[in-house]
């Protein structure tokens, strides 16, 4: 083929084959859109891009993408565009260029400006400078491993984040994953949970989590009904766009809302509910084997707008919702000789006893829509009613190309309505009625070993916010081990521990209380003194018991003791002939047999860490126990190994001490060196995290206060647990005499 | 003693009081035969209106009393103050009705201290005495007096709640908000709004109501719904009215307000 331009087809220096098809529609596309210096600056563009060789796919996409870009963003983005395919080609990540181009065109409309859409490009940029590996420290070699999975996810992205949120949610990820190629191509393609949490945290618009509280009420209040909501995300199911839907199991609603049309997210959520909530009160359950599937659509649409007049009744104030969300189809914008119209027709019909200045003229849609009023005028009609309404309609309407494959969609989708699968009853067992009755999952549940885990946030320094979901943890009873072992350590201190037992006596419990009407007292008790006055003087008898006193009530303490369990407690100090677990244990074991004496909650939990992923988290005493057989051996049965990644360990520790009632919560954390786990590289960024939890619990009221082994603790311990939250032990061999009479000093 | 102005005690222009069952016939029959009456109902429901309406259909004096938890017997029963010349006996208000032949109506008694509820007891069983201890008296109640006490059982907590010694010398009234309808009327009537916008002020209540025990102690009153009537009355747009009488006063709770909020927007449309 040859072509018509032959003086533009000369400036693109480019022989493809393929080029010839659809040259002539690009230029005249071009012709179109742009000003003679934009054809100019265009052709060299496609030249170039053709240049780098990576095949006819850029080139093609370029030339059919760009003249409309053009249009919308300015001529100077083809430039632009021309210089950054050259740049990604100079470097080791050509592979990148074709899912680059691919991703422009989405870019460009969601951005909608040039100023974004280099904001865009810069971002793209650094995230490929940053992941390009290097081999020898100067020279740029390995290709980025991400970047190719992260350009096929914008405009996904992009239609989930604002700009600002893509910038985080990269910068995450490559200073996460900068140095781990195969995570680094999970987190950009989207499959690593992280990505996920992260990608949910950058989100824009009205996250149901936060407002789940509301909604609640909302449902309570203005519905009376007590709903279980199970959010679904509208991310990650492409195949079918999700609806909102209800069951026995509880309402579906999407996780998130943008708003729309002036409807705020929080709005959409409330108007989805007030639908289901409708149906709820006034649908009853139809048969539906009896109806063909376009009856039943009808059926579905006139009991929806049914329900909604009901709704409006009871609520006028929702019409502007419901009129800003309900779309607005054009009459005669459906060809019913080419496509389905049925959606359309009853979406027109919808809308017109929605909206009073509908403007309709379609004689079926009027007669229907009066139809519909008689039957609401006097009362609430009924679903069956509508269910009549709805098959005349259908067979009123009939055309023939109701049942063309082409349906036409445009302008009658109603988001905020669910599905209405509650509406239906199938008597006959079909595809439809397992679809509608059975539900897989949930069969299937097999019974965790242990408590489920649980996910903790971790605190970064670096980039001063938390890394969400970051750390798993899981908890469990440490096994038993031999109880008389600790029996065996109570003989041997047996000194020790009645030394202790005098202490302990000596312990005057806390609490003030004011004892009033006292003969002896160490006060005055004015008001009483004053009556007596008053009864002495009017000739009555007096009360003689003008005086009150102070006293001392109760203990009120919760405290828990969280030991760590890495492997370095395996270790036996210069000097001494027992383990630091050893000597852990005994002090442990002399330290719960005093605080059993003296009555206070208390609880032994031991961590150790191996890796992010598990952070194990021991039970030795619960609260609830006493200092036992149980509690001795799994006491005697501790076992030292991996890490120490606190932080973590805290949280969850907190997360018992707050369950408690009690006047003054202690956590004790028994530990021999510094925080660390074989994930981390950076030393400070858990001693960071256990600031930070440290502070989170001080937040909650709980008082948190280290006792640490390790001598040369000083460098960073104060950074963790501030001035006079922590002690450090020299001499290990004493543990067991200081820690209970630390305890006892803390507390009293 | 210093003479006691009756007159005072008289309510002299008819409070209205929208009959919601038989309560009035059960009341008068409580009165006729000098039955303390207990009246229990969540706030401004009508208790003490009622109390009023009924004292002014008896044509009998109404001496009321707010209980609070630092109000001591002596408080209830009466002192000797200190004066120039030595002390003088001063009647307190359940000593006073016990002479007159009042009507004693104890408001939210479960606010006083138990030690305090107690001087009761000897005026609500057959004796009907009141020992006045310090003064050296034995009060012989007159005829016509009689005690009303009420609570609200809404916010009852371990700590405040009656003994069972003194709930078991009364006969008891439960009191609720009115049915929407009733209490639309009262609304209407009370402060001469329309109709429907008094009806369109219950519902809202209701909406209100619903969130009892999650988030909310209490629900909108009725005498709230008044409030926000007069409001509206005065020319204040009825959105703004409702948010002022009665989502400001009940909550701090953002998420609740934010509800209430919603709900005034969807019912005045």
């Amino acid at each position: 083929m040859t072509t018509e331009y032959p003086d533009y087809r000369e400036k693109l220096k480019c022989s493809f084959e393929q080029l010839e098809d659809v040259f002539d529609d690009c230029i005249k596309d071009a012709l179109r859109n742009m000003t003679n210096k934009g054809v100019e600056d265009y052709l060299s563009g496609a030249s170039l891009v053709c240049m780098i060789g990576r095949g006819f796919d850029p080139v093609l996409t370029y030339l059919e993408e760009m003249p409309e870009m053009a249009h919308k963003l300015g001529e100077p983005i083809l430039k632009v565009v021309a210089q950054c395919v050259w740049d990604m080609s100079r470097s080791p990540n050509g592979k990148a260029i074709p899912p680059f181009m691919q991703c422009l065109p989405e870019a460009s409309r969601r951005l909608g400006s040039l100023g974004q859409m280099h904001n865009f490009i810069d971002i793209i940029f650094d995230m490929m400078e940053d992941t390009t590996g290097s081999t020898h420290g100067f020279h740029t070699t390995v290709p980025s491993p991400g970047l190719p999975n992260l350009l096929n996810q914008v405009p996904y992205l992009l239609s989930q984040l604002s700009l600002e949120g893509l910038k985080n949610w990269i910068e995450y990820g490559v200073r996460n994953y900068s140095d781990h190629p195969e995570r680094q191509q999970d987190y950009f393609s989207l499959q690593s949970a992280d990505a996920k949490a992260m990608l949910q945290r950058e989100r824009h618009g009205t996250l149901y989590m936060d407002y789940e509280r509301q909604l609640d009420m909302y449902m309570r209040s203005m519905w009376q009904q007590d709903e279980y909501f199970v959010p679904y995300s509208l991310g990650f199911d492409d195949l079918r766009k999700p609806q909102p839907y209800y069951d026995e199991l509880g309402m579906r609603i999407p996780d998130v809302y943008d708003e729309m049309n002036n409807v705020s997210g929080i709005n959409r959520y409330r108007i989805t509910l007030a639908h289901m909530a409708g149906h709820k009160r006034w649908t009853e359950r139809q048969i539906a084997d009896n109806l063909s599937p376009f009856q039943r659509i009808a059926v579905e649409a006139f009991e929806d707008s049914r329900v909604e007049q009901l709704i409006l009744r009871e609520y006028p104030g929702l019409k502007k919702y419901f009129m800003a969300l309900h779309p607005v189809p054009v009459e005669g914008d459906c060809n019913s000789e080419k496509e389905s119209c049925v959606r359309h027709r009853l979406a027109m019909l919808s809308r017109a006893i929605l909206d009073e200045n509908h403007g309709y003229q379609n004689p079926d849609i009027l007669e229907y829509l009066e139809k519909f009023q008689d039957a609401l005028k006097d009362g609430e009609s009924s679903t069956k009613e509508m269910l009549g309404l709805a098959v005349s309609f259908t067979a009123k309407t009939r055309r023939q190309t109701d049942l063309s494959p082409n349906v036409r969609f445009e302008n009658t989708e109603i988001d905020y309505r669910d599905d209405n699968r509650h509406m239906w009853l199938f008597i006959e067992e079909n595809d439809e009625a397992e679809d509608d009755t059975s539900e897989p999952q949930g069969q299937e549940v097999v019974e965790p070993d242990g408590l489920p885990p649980r996910h903790y946030h971790e605190w970064d320094y670096n980039t001063t916010s938390f890394k969400p979901d970051w750390v798993t943890l899981y908890e469990s009873l440490h096994a038993p081990g031999n109880a008389s072992m600790i029996d065996k350590i109570l003989e041997k201190h047996s000194a020790l521990a009645n030394y202790l037992k005098r202490i302990l006596d000596m312990l005057k419990p806390q609490q003030y209380t004011r004892v009033r009407y006292q003969e002896d007292g160490s006060e005055l008790d004015l008001d009483i003194a004053i009556r007596s006055l008053i009864d002495f003087k009017s000739g009555s008898q007096p009360d003689p018991r003008i005086n009150m006193s102070h006293e001392h009530s109760g203990r009120d303490f919760a405290v828990l003791l969280l030991m760590d369990l890495s492997a370095s407690l395996n270790d036996v100090p210069d000097g001494c002939t027992q383990s630091i677990l050893e000597l852990s244990r005994e002090a442990v074991t002399l330290l719960g047999w005093s605080i059993e004496q003296l009555g206070d909650k208390f609880a032994i939990a031991g961590f150790h860490s191996d890796t992010r992923h598990n952070v194990r988290y021991h039970h030795i005493k619960g609260f609830s126990e006493h200092w036992d057989d149980g509690v001795k051996a799994r006491l005697a049965a501790l076992e030292p190994g991996f890490s120490t990644r606190m932080g973590a360990a805290v949280r969850h520790a907190s997360h018992y001490l707050e369950g408690q009632k009690a006047d003054k919560k202690l956590l004790l954390i028994l530990t021999d060196g510094e925080p660390a786990d074989i994930d981390v590289s950076d030393d400070k960024l858990l001693i960071e995290d256990t600031h930070k939890a440290v502070d989170e619990l001080s937040s909650k009221g709980i008082y948190t206060h280290c006792i640490t082994l390790d001598k040369k603790a000083d460098d960073y311990i104060q950074d963790i647990f501030g001035p006079g939250g922590y002690s450090v032990i020299d001499n290990v061999e004493k543990l067991p005499e200081k820690l209970p009479m630390l305890f006892t000093s803390l507390t009293s | 003693m210093t003479d006691i102005n009756i007159n005072q005690y008289k309510i002299t222009e008819e409070p209205f009081y929208e009959i919601q069952e038989d309560e009035v016939a059960l009341y008068e029959a409580a009165y006729d035969a000098r039955l303390p009456v207990m009246i229990k109902g969540p706030t401004g429901c009508g208790k003490s209106r009622f109390i009023e309406h009924m004292a002014y259909k008896l044509g009998k004096p109404l001496i009321t009393v707010a209980c609070n938890e630092d109000m001591t017997a002596s408080d209830l029963v009466g002192r000797y103050l200190l004066d120039a010349n030595g002390t003088r006996w001063l009647d307190g208000p359940l000593t006073t009705a016990a002479r007159i032949g009042a009507i004693c109506y104890l408001d939210e008694i479960v606010e006083a201290r138990q030690d305090t509820t107690v001087v009761i007891h000897p005026l609500t069983d057959h004796r009907r005495q009141l020992p006045l201890d310090k003064k050296g008296e034995l009060l012989d109640a007159h005829p016509d007096f009689q005690l009303v006490i009420s609570y609200n059982p809404g916010y009852q907590s371990m700590m405040k709640d009656l003994k069972q010694s003194t709930k078991q010398r009364f006969t008891g009234l439960d009191f609720d908000y009115p049915d929407t309808k009733v209490e639309a009327a009262i609304v209407a009537k009370e402060t001469s709004i329309d109709e429907e916008v008094a009806g369109k002020l219950v519902k809202i209540a209701h909406t209100a109501r619903n969130l009892k025990g999650h988030g909310l102690d209490e629900g909108i009153s009725t005498r709230l719904l008044v409030y926000a009537a007069t409001l509206m009355n005065k020319g204040i747009e009825a959105k703004r009215a409702c948010r002022m009488a009665l989502v400001n006063p009940i909550t701090d709770d953002k998420d609740i307000r934010d509800t209430l909020i919603h709900s005034i927007d969807s019912i005045f449309a």
